[in-house]
């Protein structure tokens, strides 16, 4: 659909998008600031905004009152562990569902996505009595089941979305070539697919990642992941703003970077269904 | 080799039935063609013959060895899908070998047939090319390559040139039966289009609400068809059916006329009518005309006649040209 924009009304666009844009970014680029400002400045009033004494201070301070990296790999343990754990169990499960339904496909997906609608805390006093007595509180392990547990739904619908989108005519071509069931899923079905299970791949990890409630509820030294590390500065003593700052900018730093250098997959993830 | 034989195929969709016991022999290097409304069956009929779907009953015979539980790669044929079905993330190149790939030759074999199989579709320059970069005429040439490199017993066409413009279907209409008439193998074509059924086939096959109505050339359709549906569906525009006291004075339930039977005169003999819509196409005229007590009737006639709207017209019949069908549909002996 060609429609006439006037180069006043592409402006006007231009301008709100970056408005929006910058609304958005604020409160990360704020916490940036914060981070290089003495905990004095973080609060002063009016807050300064660029013009403040520039200091490493606080990262330095976070350094030294807790172990980042070990926070840092445990958040890589149990992002990465429970989305490829999902991934081996959905893909199968995505596969059959698209292309082999049976009557109760749709209701087992509307199952599975139900799951996603009750809150969490819901079922939190069974599952820490369960891990406290599978011995699963405070281990990597234990993270990265709940966590795995908890997006599967996600991860099985996204998948199935896209492997639904693969026309049923090409695999049947496939077929009438000579290839057999594993050779058409080898040739044809992954090389299609590739692209649906990158992206899937990539919400997923920051999605648990990001996620606070089970972390913050069944960790809290050995398995720790970086949402402990920045909650443990918010404490009985009061509030740092700048150390806090601090130890939330070095958390979401790698996320920020992966989601910067992933930023078509992700949005052609994000949109899945919506845009052919 | 490649005669097909269908012997009291059955096909139901949970309740529904969607063939209902269809027998047809198909000859060694004949093209066949299935046409009839959609929804009568006929894609359902080539992928029972293909291996996609099962037979509920009856059995498929390819060369004479009956194919009822053989997977599809393991009966010998090969298909030409209305949505081509190419495959994205391969080259041209690779579409069109992997057939042969699947099939374990080696790859200066495979390729030594690609480029062949290109050379005849005039596909050459657009070897290394992904479908994407295709034109749908060329889209259409590869899945035709794809067919034919892998020198199968039969060809199954599913509506293949149902999503090209109508200049770019007639030209692939004759290069598609040329290829056909050049390799002799069998090919079994579907579509719901009777230009093409007509001019392509050598003998068609008319389906109905999954029942066959009439197997045989298309002239035989044209002259002597079997039925009223089959008499309604060849020919455009469509016979002029004429029920009722106008039929019985010619001893049937019903009559039917062609247009390019009916004489259309100013004055003189036939049945009076008035035009209703004069169609001209330059070389035909075909006059719509409300005929009192038989209902519109439709003529063709060559050239010009200078009728328009509103004009009085005679239509004349040609006597030996008027089909009669008994109270059941059935033709009955001119």
């Amino acid at each position: 659909m060609a429609r006439q924009v006037s180069p006043t009304r592409t402006w006007a666009t231009t301008v709100a998008a970056w408005i929006v844009g910058l609304l958005i970014f604020f409160p990360i680029l704020w916490m940036v600031l914060a981070s290089f400002k003495t905990e004095l400045e973080a609060f002063s009033v009016p807050p300064s905004f660029l013009f403040f004494h520039w200091t490493t201070e606080n990262y330095a301070a976070v350094q030294g009152r807790s172990d980042y990296v070990h926070h840092a790999v445990n958040s890589v343990i149990i992002a990465g562990g429970s989305t490829l754990i999902a991934l081996l169990i959905a893909i199968p499960a995505a596969w059959s569902m698209a292309f082999a339904p049976t009557r109760r496909t749709r209701d087992i997906l509307l199952w599975m996505l139900s799951t996603k609608m009750m809150p969490p805390v819901g079922v939190l006093v069974p599952i820490y009595l369960l891990y406290r007595n599978f011995g699963l509180l405070d281990s990597r392990a234990g993270l990265v089941l709940v966590l795995c547990l908890g997006n599967l739904p996600i991860v099985i619908w996204m998948l199935f979305t896209y492997f639904k989108e693969i026309p049923k005519d090409i695999l049947e071509a496939a077929r009438m070539d000579g290839a057999t069931v594993g050779r058409e899923l080898i040739y044809v079905l992954t090389p299609m697919a590739v692209p649906g299970i990158a992206s899937t791949l990539l919400l997923n990890v920051i999605l648990a990642w990001n996620e606070a409630f089970w972390t913050l509820n069944l960790s809290t030294s050995e398995a720790a992941p970086l949402t402990v590390f920045i909650a443990s500065y918010s404490s009985p003593e009061g509030l740092f703003w700048a150390r806090l700052s601090a130890a939330s900018t070095l958390a979401i730093a790698p996320i920020l970077v992966l989601g910067w250098f992933s930023q078509r997959q992700l949005v052609r993830g994000l949109t899945f269904g919506a845009v052919k | 080799m490649g005669s097909i034989t269908l012997e009291g195929v059955r096909k139901s969709f949970g309740p529904h039935a969607v063939i209902h016991g269809a027998d047809l022999a198909i000859e060694d290097g004949s093209f066949v063609v299935f046409v009839g409304p959609s929804g009568c069956g006929k894609t359902t009929l080539l992928r029972l013959i293909a291996g996609l779907e099962d037979v509920s009953g009856g059995r498929v015979l390819i060369d004479g060895a009956n194919v009822v539980g053989v997977p599809p790669a393991k009966r010998g044929l090969s298909m030409v899908f209305q949505s081509y079905a190419l495959y994205p993330h391969m080259s041209v190149r690779g579409n069109i070998g992997f057939g042969l790939k699947m099939a374990g030759l080696e790859r200066a074999e495979i390729n030594r047939k690609v480029e062949a199989a290109a050379a005849t579709l005039n596909l050459t320059p657009y070897l290394d090319r992904k479908p994407r970069e295709l034109s749908g005429g060329q889209r259409q040439r590869v899945a035709i390559g794809r067919a034919i490199v892998r020198e199968p017993k039969a060809f199954l066409f599913d509506e293949p040139l149902s999503n090209l413009d109508a200049a770019l279907r007639v030209q692939m209409r004759l290069e598609v039966t040329k290829l056909q008439r050049q390799l002799a193998t069998t090919a079994v074509y579907v579509t719901h289009d009777q230009v093409e059924a007509m001019t392509m086939a050598d003998r068609i096959v008319v389906l109905n609400a999954g029942k066959i109505e009439q197997y045989g050339s298309p002239l035989e359709l044209y002259e002597r068809p079997a039925n009223l549906f089959v008499a309604g569906f060849i020919g455009s525009p469509r016979m002029n059916f004429i029920a009722g006291e106008g039929a019985q004075r010619y001893g049937a339930a019903t009559i039917g006329v062609r247009p390019e039977h009916l004489r259309a005169s100013r004055d003189g003999e036939g049945w009076e009518g008035r035009v209703s819509v004069a169609e001209h196409l330059g070389s035909d005229t075909f006059l719509h005309v409300e005929v009192t007590g038989i209902g519109t009737l439709t003529a063709r006639s060559v050239g010009e006649l200078g009728l328009t709207m509103g004009d009085s017209v005679r239509l004349l019949p040609d006597p030996a040209r008027i089909y009669r069908f008994a109270g059941d549909g059935k033709a009955m002996r001119q």
